[in-house]
């Protein structure tokens, strides 16, 4: 084996063989399922009381609620208000609601009142709105003689179908567009994430071998640029094992999840549904949305996204390493450097979301031929098929540059790494890219 | 093959200073030479350029009888001052990982380890992780993994500081039984008097420039002052003015300095004579902290 095979293998199987390692891949997507799960159940939280309130009706309009809606049970009362103060005060009711004299139709504002020692949450409040709202819109279309089937028909659902106009175009469905939007802000998004993760890791493992000093007795077997590229594949095939653990894991843990938790997740399901308030999506619509999907070429986009996945870890990565080289006896020194990598990779995600928003914008064109912008903007542009040409001039400006950075990279590192004591200034890191 | 290396005329410079200027220097096969010199008179850079990390500016660099110098030569064993180990990795496969990086196959490399842990009788640390180690015991993996590529050219950049005595003892009697087997070692030091106990030859730099270099006894000799050393059994007063420069130290002990000239067995005659009760006579040789001194302080003057 190479020296560069033996410093992989090495970068490789160390940190794939930490324990810590195998627990964050394990336990990162059941963790990500618990959150999920919690945040449904956080979100869907409906608190356990039990609002009975008696509704003193006095608006002459004969309003009929529900007798039981969610955690509320009403009661239409006749009795007199001090016998319901009564039955306040003993706890059998938790509150009075009094809807006073409606006076016609003419009505714009109307305010009920609702008898309580609580404070009205907000919850109750526009829950008690809402139905309250609706039952006097039916009695409005009554008072107006108007027909309720009539006035539904006013609603019309408007959808705009894209459609080719040259003939070797293919049809696309009206969802072609938010599908796009999504899939290519959750690759962008992917993208970010992996090469910060992994990056950061990089400039850990580098500024570990300096302050551990063992660096000086590696280069004296080893080409410094053959270390830190060692580094930066070992560090990108653990990424790599990382994904693919959990591309294979992930199905298998949503499924038993479900399995275990169904009936919770069900429940779940079906709190969420009425609060939402919208029809679920109906069978055909869905159908549509999975025909989109399945016609996109996955193929190609998986084969891109790999290509720039490769391309702006290995940008990223060895801009990392080159800062990890410059720190100081202390690690944490290179945290004021991250800067200059924190903040192109922070815009290129602003102008991510830019551009799936207005894929044929100027923007969206600069960025992705940009080498610190396109490995997060292209792949999120891959769903709106850009032409080919696009993509081969980008992913050629993206190499040619990542090629520079890594000797940028090589030159600051292999004066860094031997450079003992302070954190380099951004001075002395010119001095070394320039005389190497 | 007359000399494992042979430096002429090295240069580097960082900037405006020059660490290195032009340093010439032979090491013959199987022998110890001292690399010595103050605080940043260059040895680390020249020790840098030596072991392939980085380049002299200009120069030539001859290894094995080679004109052709290779970076990172295998043939070479090297020990930083600044030692550092892979604190997470276990012994063992940092040692056969460390060995490999040198140019060996995984069989030979794993044989190499296991001879050298046996021989420090550390076999059973190899699954420990360095982290867990000692500072005295990391310091004897960290010597294994110099030498165990078996290398021609041992370079040891301050071997024994921060070594307690018995690793350096141990240490110390490695270095000689490597060299014994045929290895060259070059190692730089403080320490006068582990050159005087372990060199067969010392390089002096300072402001990175050779101030002083040659065979140990041949060093001493070229910088004796003809001083002898006189211990009697009885009281003995030397002549106030006299043939002879004594130095007395106290009424049994004195020294004398030889005019030019002068020979030992005049002196001797002319003790004889007195009637002196002579116990015992030696030369005195200059230590080589003296030396060091003398040749630093007068380069420094120049």
């Amino acid at each position: 084996m190479n020296k560069l095979g033996l410093i992989v293998a090495r970068e490789y199987l160390i940190k794939v063989k930490n324990w810590k390692f195998i627990l964050t891949t394990l336990l990162t997507p059941l963790g990500f399922l618990v959150f999920f799960i919690v945040v449904g159940i956080i979100f869907n939280y409906q608190g356990e009381t039990i609002y009975s309130i008696a509704v003193v009706d006095e608006s002459g309009m004969d309003i009929r609620l529900p007798e039981e809606q969610g955690k509320l049970r009403f009661s239409p009362s006749s009795e007199s208000m001090d016998s319901l103060r009564a039955r306040y005060a003993r706890d059998e009711i938790s509150g009075i609601w009094v809807l006073p004299r409606f006076a016609g139709v003419e009505v714009q504002d109307y305010t009920s009142y609702y008898y309580s020692d609580r404070p009205v949450d907000i919850e109750l409040e526009s829950r008690l709105e809402s139905l309250l709202q609706q039952e006097i819109r039916d009695r409005k279309i009554g008072l107006l003689g108007l027909e309720k089937e009539r006035l539904d028909k006013l609603d019309t659902r408007i959808s705009i179908d894209p459609e080719p106009v040259s003939a070797n175009e293919k049809d696309r469905s009206a969802y072609a567009g938010k599908i796009a939007t999504a899939i290519g802000g959750a690759m962008g998004y992917i993208i970010f994430f992996i090469i910060f993760l992994y990056g950061a890791s990089v400039m850990r493992s580098v500024a570990d071998e300096k302050v551990n000093r063992v660096v000086e007795v590696i280069i004296s077997s080893a080409r410094p640029v053959e270390l830190m590229l060692g580094k930066i594949l070992g560090v990108g095939l653990v990424g790599l094992t990382q994904l693919l653990i959990w591309l294979l894991l992930i199905p298998v843990i949503y499924f038993f999840g479900m399995t275990i938790a169904g009936i919770d997740v069900q429940q779940v399901q079906q709190a969420a549904q009425p609060m939402a308030q919208q029809s679920p999506v109906d069978q055909e619509e869905l159908l549509v949305m999975i025909r989109e999907v399945a016609s996109m070429n996955w193929i190609k986009i998986a084969f891109i996204f790999v290509i720039y996945f490769i391309g702006g870890y290995l940008l990223y990565a060895s801009m990392f390493a080159a800062i990890g080289a410059a720190t100081g006896d202390d690690i944490n020194d290179a945290q004021s450097l991250t800067i200059f990598i924190t903040i192109p990779i922070l815009l290129a995600i602003y102008v991510m979301f830019q551009a799936i928003r207005l894929p044929e914008s100027g923007l969206a064109v600069f960025a992705s031929f940009f080498p610190f912008f396109s490995p997060v903007v292209m792949p999120a542009l891959l769903a709106f098929d850009p032409p080919w040409w696009r993509i081969v001039v980008s992913v050629i400006l993206l190499f040619a540059f990542c090629y520079f950075m890594v000797w940028v990279a090589g030159r600051i590192y292999r004066t860094g790494i031997l450079m003992y004591g302070k954190k380099a200034s951004i001075k002395e890191i010119g001095k070394w890219i320039l005389r190497g | 093959m007359s000399t494992v290396l042979n430096l002429r005329n090295v240069v580097k410079e960082y900037g405006q200073l020059k660490a290195v200027d032009g340093v010439s220097f032979s090491v013959p096969p199987s022998c110890i030479i001292g690399l010595l010199g103050p605080n940043g008179a260059g040895k680390t850079s020249l020790i840098r350029i030596i072991t392939g990390i980085t380049q002299a500016d200009s120069g030539e660099i001859e290894l094995n009888g080679e004109n052709i110098y290779r970076l990172r030569d295998p043939s070479i064993g090297y020990m930083p001052e600044e030692r550092g180990l892979y604190k997470k990795m276990k012994v063992g496969e940092q040692l056969v990982f460390l060995t490999r990086l040198r140019g060996l196959n995984k069989e030979d490399a794993y044989r190499r380890v296991v001879y050298w842990m046996k021989k420090f009788e550390i076999e059973s640390w190899w699954n420990k992780k360095v982290e867990e180690l000692s500072k005295g015991m990391s310091q004897k993996v960290q010597f294994i993994a110099t030498v165990c590529h078996q290398p021609r050219l041992i370079i040891l950049d301050e071997p024994f500081s921060g070594l307690d005595p018995i690793n350096t003892s141990l240490i110390k009697e490695e270095i000689l039984k490597l060299k014994s087997e045929g290895a060259s070692i070059l190692f730089s030091t403080h320490r006068m008097e582990q050159v005087e106990e372990m060199c067969d030859y010392i390089v002096l730099i300072n402001r990175g420039k050779v101030v002083l270099q040659g065979e140990v006894g041949d060093v001493r000799n070229r910088y004796k002052e003809h001083l002898f050393e006189l211990r009697f059994d009885t009281d003995f007063s030397p002549p106030p003015e006299g043939e002879f420069d004594f130095l007395p130290v106290t009424a049994r002990h004195t020294n004398v300095r030889l005019r030019d000239g002068q020979t030992t067995n005049q002196l001797l005659e002319y003790l004889l004579k007195s009637g002196a009760g002579i116990s015992s006579f030696r030369e005195l040789l200059p230590g080589f902290s003296d030396i060091f001194i003398k040749t630093v302080n007068a380069s420094n003057d120049e």
